[in-house]
């Protein structure tokens, strides 16, 4: 069966398993091919030539090429989660159960409705959109942008989450390689010997890269055979890690180099466990690239044809795969290396109809080897046409003297020549440079530690790249310290390169295509230069040319050839757009890893977490931390009845709540308290040992950056905390002030929020919980240990621990410590102690109605632009001192009497219910921005109160006190009277929290 | 990119977070002109392309700041101290000269 | 016939003539020794200021000098959005007035720049993060810009497929503006070229401007690499470059350069309506009329002039991608580039006179430029023109910084990276 249904395979060739036979389907038909096959190779294998349709014109579309430059054989890969759209059927490794299915066509492949645009085309012409569609208006949105998103993209993305898992991995080498065909291995092992850590990398899953696809001698024996020694020898050394289906897709700074490895793209699925790609983030000492050329397409009529194929496209399946592309062939080429391939051919037993070639006079070898294999052949002639629709069926020649013939052929061989695949050397802003010798760009001045050899760097003989890689690989590793001897440069049978630039048939009769998969085509170019997009990129931008998944590399030199010719100025003067990694495109998959789902970012849990989880507590993102936000109890139905409930307990009891995410810094130091009194408003070296003060600091720009307390333990040590969300930040400024404001002060700061959990224990009761878990002989009392007093202690029989007499709550309350091992311990134990009390867990929903209710600011208020003044804590400055943001609050603008200020809001009628975002206006003003007062920034539901309080900022806040105003909420469709009152909405004596 | 960090070696770039301009210092704020100096110290900058010293925080390494010389145009980083010795030499060249 | 105007009429005739009749779009013009004003910088920026100038402000006798082709910058270089959903008022009218202008855009410069309002989507994923996205839905509400604030199920019914279920931050809602949208980025410098070049404005492409001619502190014109070109006025619209080019007139402006990175995906059938921008990690994204997801996310961080960044926040962004939408997995990146942005210091723009007379500067623009593009051409022309900001540009001034009336949006301070 195998023989039948691979009726183009050739006997006794190519590096294919035959003993590994695999089934695969394409559009539901099955077809078999073997281990080692592409999906195109094996495709071709069955004669399946037509694979795809172009974007624009729905055009018919085959295999071009044999690697990763293909414009056309697109493909959808597999199928459900796994459908992976425009994969490129030419590096698809073949695998048992592979499923594949055209895409960008309906009904079907050979019969697309949407190939009418084709009959279209004469209006749709490059720049064709920016020219219509306009009229009327209204229509674009309604009907043409529509209409034009229906027909848009290729492939389809899969319509679930992605199944498979992604790695990233990061790896360091004396010498990257990249690329194995005959440079690239001379530089690997040249490099290897030395001693040198060195990283081979190719795109491929077989190593040997163009040696496979050639029917070449080194060292007297087969190509093919010279690699697999070669992969021998570095595959034994242990300083050599081999990666192979590996793209090396990007160069960055500091000789980071961006490579995705295809793990388990040749599988089924990953095995269990095994991640379908990998990210390697690979710094290399050294780089050589050595990842060959591309060779690129002559443009003709029709030359997008399924059976139109580049010459080394055609030798790698001959010589690689062991394929016939085709029966009966004709050659158009404009150099040596493309004419030679009429030896593949005939050795394959393709015939040969006719070398058709640009150069008026051809080597004489190759005239004739053409001649004995009974080929026609065309010096100075040009392939004007091929003849064919869904395949090549012909070719239309027209001789020296412009005479015109017509051959049947289906396949039709091209090459115009080599473009370096030098991209990897402009990533960093390299430029190319132009070599008229080989009618190519040739890498310019290249990134430090970056070297190109062999075709990559335009040195397209056997002999020149094998040479050139060794003594690439040699320097690089000579570069590094290693002690690298030259090595012996194997011998290679000889070849010609000789090529005279030849890019576009001009007297085609049907479309020219530049850029296959864009639909690009000559005329376009030209309408453009005509249209005055003459710049490269312009041309690029107003035709998409280049702008395919190929990234142009079939396309882009002929279109600015094309375009020189048509200005009239030289190829190098035209220019040449820019490459941008990635070098092939790259699955998002890959570039993001494991940080997806719950794994997007790092999850930080507070000492206590699993206690709090035990109790049901609902809890809340704040940063990167999950914190308990409130502890519903079974009969709860609403969130609200808790946190009600939760506030009551503290009122009247006593609560606990988990406060450990606060930031926490010690700073040590003769000079701490200095230190201190110029980050914060206040003074702080004025504090008494044993005392805290509640604090706020400023960016150097005036406006508030963070508050919180700062306790002195001793003379010269200090304990500060900070809000959750700014605790890195304030670290971070509190050693550029120490390290680069103030070098010479004696200070050390130690951020330690993960080194204490710490509770806040709130409540009328709260000292007969404390009481209960400090050692004796702590005397809690009030007279000992007063409002703000701090102190080291002992708790819990005998954990080190510090206790602070703060309140956030306004009610008598304190804050204890204990290192975070202790933190469940502590909190268990404190319910434990003081169920007699009736202790209740609280949650962050409780705490903010509190603060809100004592009207003390948070992060809504704290929100990058308000002044100490606009928050309430002007008088907290100090006028005896300096200290970070001094000088620049005292800009009119921040001084401003009329900017808004903070005040207290509630509504008038009092089961009204408030909301942060709602904006003030005056009570008979018209709710529109020249009117707005301000806005509301923090509410909550007071239980103590029986109704809404919110906190925001108010113009003119002062005078307005008792004012009714709006609060306006558009978005939310609410507008509620409020009543103008002083932030403070409970205990404004602060007489409960001095008891 | 990748930065040597005087105490830390050379670490990747996601090590690191960047604050701005090297070359400027904190203004007297007991100055007659402290207004206008700060002004400039806070928000003018001159941008330039080409190598430049920019303090560099290694926030996921040791918290050193870093004095860095990096041209903008190429990325190249050409040197690395330790912001605190530089502000040193700064503050003992100041004092030694009053 | 010269096809001139685009009508269905000169479509046609076109398509049956092979498209040999279309003019260039803009002349290919040689600096002529003066000028009223000269522009610097040939971005999407000065095109549009050039345009304005000629066609509201009847100033003709103007040169838009470019060092390279026109549209090189950051107006072929970005994500292509625009909108107008933003919270302050020294912002709003001015972002509002850009959008009414991109409505009619297309009628006005007979120029299909394809600008698609299907709806600009801001997620957010936490109470703190909705009360913001109110705050600023209202202000715009009241100025009378259209905003709505979705829940989390008018969300779902919007885009389906995000991760609702399994998310580190979970989707709680969004706020939506649905007039904004996406523009087709190279044709608004195109269609501003066209346009200026029809309103005789010369447009005056390799040409880079090397130092300014000032005597006694007042602008003379500008020195190139073509020669001397006089000028009464001189506007620049130099983005990421202004700081360069301000200091050839001894200028230090309020100002960094820092990269920005974008991203297209290859393309694939359009299953992305709107724009959507995640609320708990830097990524924002839209599809393009060609299937590719266009998409970015934050400033690399460090000041470059380098227009390309580094892998870390390659990989940061498109974590933030698939954290929120994890069906693009296997959809592939096709291409990323940076661009330079001109990063002020509140993250607010300058449209101001310069302390030199007869100098004038638009910059500032952050990464929000794009959108900006006609009212900043608009507005800069207006300022040239009668030498006082338009109304809806009056808080962009240059000496805001030293007089403490910063506009800016996110409260980051001065530290022009954080913006």
């Amino acid at each position: 069966m195998t023989s039948e249904n691979q009726a183009f395979r050739l006997a006794g060739r190519g590096v294919v398993d035959r003993s590994k036979t695999f089934s695969f389907t394409f559009d539901g038909i099955p077809y078999e091919g073997f281990a080692g096959d592409t999906l195109a190779s094996a495709l071709l294998a069955n004669g399946v030539h037509l694979v795809g349709r172009s974007f624009k014109y729905h055009r018919p579309r085959g295999i071009l090429t044999s690697g990763s430059e293909d414009p056309s054989a697109l493909v959808e890969l597999r199928t459900g989660a796994r459908r992976e759209p425009n994969t490129k059927a030419t590096v698809t490794e073949l695998y048992d159960g592979l499923e594949a299915t055209s895409q960008n066509r309906f009904p079907s492949l050979r019969f697309d409705f949407l190939a009418v645009n084709s009959l279209l085309s004469p209006v749709f012409s490059a720049g064709f959109y920016y020219k219509t569609f306009m009229w009327p208006a209204s229509f674009w949105e309604k009907l043409y942008e529509p209409m034009i998103r229906r027909a848009a993209g290729l492939g389809r993305a899969a319509m679930e989450e992605d199944p498979d898992s992604y790695d990233k991995a990061n790896a360091f080498c004396d010498v990257l390689v990249v690329g194995s065909g005959a440079a690239g291995l001379m530089a690997a092992i040249s490099a290897a010997r030395s001693g040198a850590r060195v990283i081979l990398a190719d795109e491929s899953f077989a190593f040997g890269g163009r040696l496979l696809a050639e029917n070449r001698t080194i060292d007297g024996i087969n190509s093919a055979a010279w690699v697999k020694a070669a992969i021998g020898e570095l595959s034994s050394l242990s300083n050599v890690r081999l990666l192979p289906r590996t793209t090396i897709f990007g160069a960055y700074d500091g000789g980071t180099y961006g490579a995705v490895e295809r793990v388990a793209d040749h599988l089924v699925k990953p095995a269990p466990g095994q991640p379908r790609q990998r990210l390697w983030r690979i710094v290399a000492k050294r780089t050589i690239v050595a990842q060959g050329a591309t060779e690129r397409p002559i443009v003709f009529g029709n030359n997008d044809r399924p059976g139109v194929m580049l010459a080394s496209a055609a030798r790698s399946y001959i010589n690689r795969y062991g394929v016939a592309p085709g029966r009966t062939a004709v050659v158009f080429s404009s150099n040596d290396d493309g004419a030679a391939t009429i030896n593949d051919l005939a050795n394959a037993g393709i015939s040969v109809a006719a070398l058709v070639d640009a150069r008026p006079a051809l080597p004489d070898a190759i005239t004739a080897r053409a001649e004995a294999l009974g080929a026609r052949i065309f010096a100075g002639g040009v392939v004007s046409d091929a003849i064919g629709g869904s395949r090549v069926k012909g070719a239309c020649i027209i001789d020296a003297s412009g005479a015109t013939h017509t051959l049947s052929c289906d396949l039709i061989i091209v090459s115009g020549g080599f473009n370096p695949n030098m991209q990897m050397t402009t990533h960093l802003g390299g430029r190319p440079q132009w070599r008229d010798d080989l009618a190519a760009f040739v890498p310019g001045a290249m990134p430090k530690g970056m070297t190109a050899a062999g075709a990559a760097n335009g040195s397209f003989s056997l002999a020149s790249c094998l040479a050139e890689g060794a003594r690439a690989g040699s320097a690089a590793a000579a570069d590094v310290g290693f002690d690298a001897k030259p090595i012996a440069i194997p011998a290679s049978d000889e070849e010609s390169n000789g090529i005279s630039a030849f890019w576009h048939v001009d007297r085609a009769k049907h479309k020219a295509f530049v850029d296959l998969q864009n639909d690009v085509t000559a005329a376009d170019v030209a309408l453009a230069q005509r249209e005055g997009f003459s710049a490269v990129e312009h041309l690029k931008r107003y035709t998409t040319l280049g702008m395919a998944t190929d990234q142009g590399r079939t396309s882009s030199v002929n279109g600015l050839a094309i375009l020189a010719q048509l200005t009239g100025k030289t190829i190098p003067a035209t220019g040449i757009t820019t490459a941008r990694p990635p070098y092939s495109p790259v699955s998002l998959g890959a570039l993001a890893g494991e940080h997806r789902g719950k794994h997007f970012k790092p999850t930080r849990l507070t000492p206590s977490h699993n206690w709090a989880k035990e109790q049901g507590a609902v809890f809340v993102e704040a940063g990167l931390w999950l914190r308990a936000l409130y502890f519903p109890k079974p009969f709860e139905t609403d969130a609200q009845t808790t946190v009600i409930r939760e506030v009551n307990g503290v009122r009247n009891g006593v609560g606990v709540c988990d406060v450990s995410t606060l930031g926490k810094v010690e700073v040590h130091g003769p000079d701490a308290g200095k230190f201190l009194d110029r980050l914060y408003i206040n003074m702080m070296s004025t504090l008494a040992v044993g005392r805290a003060r509640y604090g706020a600091m400023l960016r150097e720009d005036g406006i508030m950056m963070d508050d919180g307390t700062a306790a002195r333990f001793a003379e010269d040590r200090y304990f500060v905390t900070t809000t959750t969300v700014n605790a890195i930040k304030v670290v971070q400024h509190m050693e550029l002030c120490k390290q680069w404001h103030w070098p010479d002060l004696d200070v050390q700061i130690v951020p330690s929020t993960d080194q204490w959990a710490q509770y806040a224990v709130a409540g009328p009761r709260a000292r007969d919980l404390i009481a209960r878990i400090v050692d004796k002989p702590f005397d809690v009392s009030n007279a000992a240990f007063p409002y703000m007093a701090v102190a080291e202690l002992t708790a819990l029989g005998g954990i080190k621990a510090r206790l602070y007499r703060l309140s956030f709550s306004g009610e008598l309350a304190y804050e204890i410590a204990v290192p975070a091992r202790h933190g469940e311990l502590l909190m268990r134990t404190l319910m434990e102690k003081g169920q007699d009390l009736g202790v209740i867990p609280y949650g962050t929903e409780a705490l903010g109605v509190m603060r809100i209710e004592k009207g003390h600011v948070g992060g809504p208020e704290l929100n990058g632009t308000t002044t100490a003044a606009d928050v309430g804590l002007g008088k907290m400055a100090s006028k005896k001192k300096d200290y970070i943001g001094r000088v620049l609050a005292e800009r009119p603008g921040l001084t401003n009497p009329d900017r808004p200020r903070l005040a207290g809001f509630r509504p008038v009628d009092r089961a009204a219910r408030l909301r942060s975002g709602a904006h003030f206006v005056g009570r008979n003003t018209e709710p529109v921005a020249a009117n707005a007062l301000g806005h509301m920034t923090s509410v909550a539901y007071s239980p103590s109160l029986g109704h809404w309080v919110g906190l925001g900022f108010l113009s003119g806040a002062e005078t307005r006190m008792g004012e009714i105003i709006r609060a306006y909420d558009p978005v939310r469709g609410e507008d509620t009277l409020v009543e103008v009152v002083s932030p403070t909405f409970y205990d404004s004596e602060g007489a409960r929290l001095r008891v | 990119m990748r930065i040597s960090c005087p105490h830390c070696g050379e670490r990747a770039l996601d090590e690191f977070s960047y604050l701005g301009d090297a070359s400027v210092t904190r203004p007297d704020p007991a100055a007659a002109d402290a207004a206008d100096a700060f002004y400039t110290y806070a928000y003018e900058r001159r941008n330039i392309a080409g190598p430049t010293q920019e303090l560099w925080y290694h926030q996921a390494g040791c918290h050193a700041w870093l004095v860095v010389t990096r041209d903008t145009r190429t990325h190249e980083i050409s040197d690395v101290k330790a912001a605190q010795d530089v502000a040193l030499e700064r503050v003992n060249s100041t004092t030694g000269a009053a | 016939m010269p096809s001139d105007r685009y009508s269905i009429f000169s479509v046609l005739t076109e398509a049956l003539r092979g498209q040999t009749g279309w003019k260039p779009a803009w002349r290919k013009a040689t600096p002529k020794p003066n000028y009223d004003v000269v522009i610097v910088g040939g971005g999407g920026h000065g095109l549009a200021a050039a345009y304005y100038l000629a066609k509201r402000y009847g100033l003709s006798n103007v040169a838009v000098i470019e060092k390279g082709w026109i549209g090189s910058g950051n107006v072929g270089r970005n994500t292509t959005i625009v909108r107008s959903n933003y919270m302050l008022p020294g912002n709003i009218p001015f972002y509002e007035t850009s959008m009414k202008l991109w409505e009619g855009l297309e009628q006005d410069l007979n120029y299909n720049a394809m600008v698609s309002q299907r709806g600009v989507l801001n997620l957010y994923h936490s109470d703190g993060q909705r009360d913001a996205y109110v705050r600023r839905g209202n202000a715009m509400r009241m100025h009378g810009v259209d905003a709505e604030l979705l829940d989390r199920d008018a969300v779902q019914r919007m885009y389906p497929w995000l991760n609702y279920d399994n998310a580190r931050f979970p989707i709680k809602g969004g706020l939506l503006q649905r007039r904004g949208g996406t523009v087709r980025h190279d044709a608004v410098a195109w269609g501003y070229a066209r346009g200026a070049d029809q309103h005789g404005v010369d447009i005056i492409e390799n040409t880079e401007v090397t130092g300014f001619r000032i005597t006694n502190g007042r602008i003379e014109g500008v020195e190139t690499s073509r020669g001397f070109v006089g000028a009464r006025k001189v506007g620049l619209a130099c983005a990421g470059n202004s700081s360069r080019v301000a200091s050839m007139a001894g200028l230090n402006l309020p100002l960094e350069s820092h990269v920005l990175q974008a991203f297209v995906t290859e393309g694939i059938k359009p299953f992305i309506d709107g724009v959507v921008t995640f609320g708990a990690g830097h990524f924002y994204i839209s599809q393009s009329d060609k299937g590719g997801l266009v998409f970015g996310g934050d400033l690399d961080g460090y000041n470059s002039y380098a227009q390309r960044g580094n892998l870390p926040v390659v990989e940061d962004v498109i974590e933030g991608g698939m954290a929120l939408m994890p069906r693009i997995g296997r959809v592939r990146l096709l291409r990323s580039w940076g661009g330079i942005m001109d990063m002020s210091m509140d993250g607010s723009p300058i449209i101001d006179h310069t302390p030199i007379s007869g100098l004038y500067l638009n910059g500032g623009w952050c990464y929000g430029g794009f959108k900006a593009t006609p009212a900043a051409g608009l507005c800069f022309a207006h300022l040239i023109a009668r030498n006082e900001p338009h109304a809806v540009a009056r808080a962009y001034r240059l000496d805001r910084f030293r007089t403490g009336h910063m506009v800016d949006e996110k409260g980051m301070g001065n530290q022009p990276n954080l913006h």
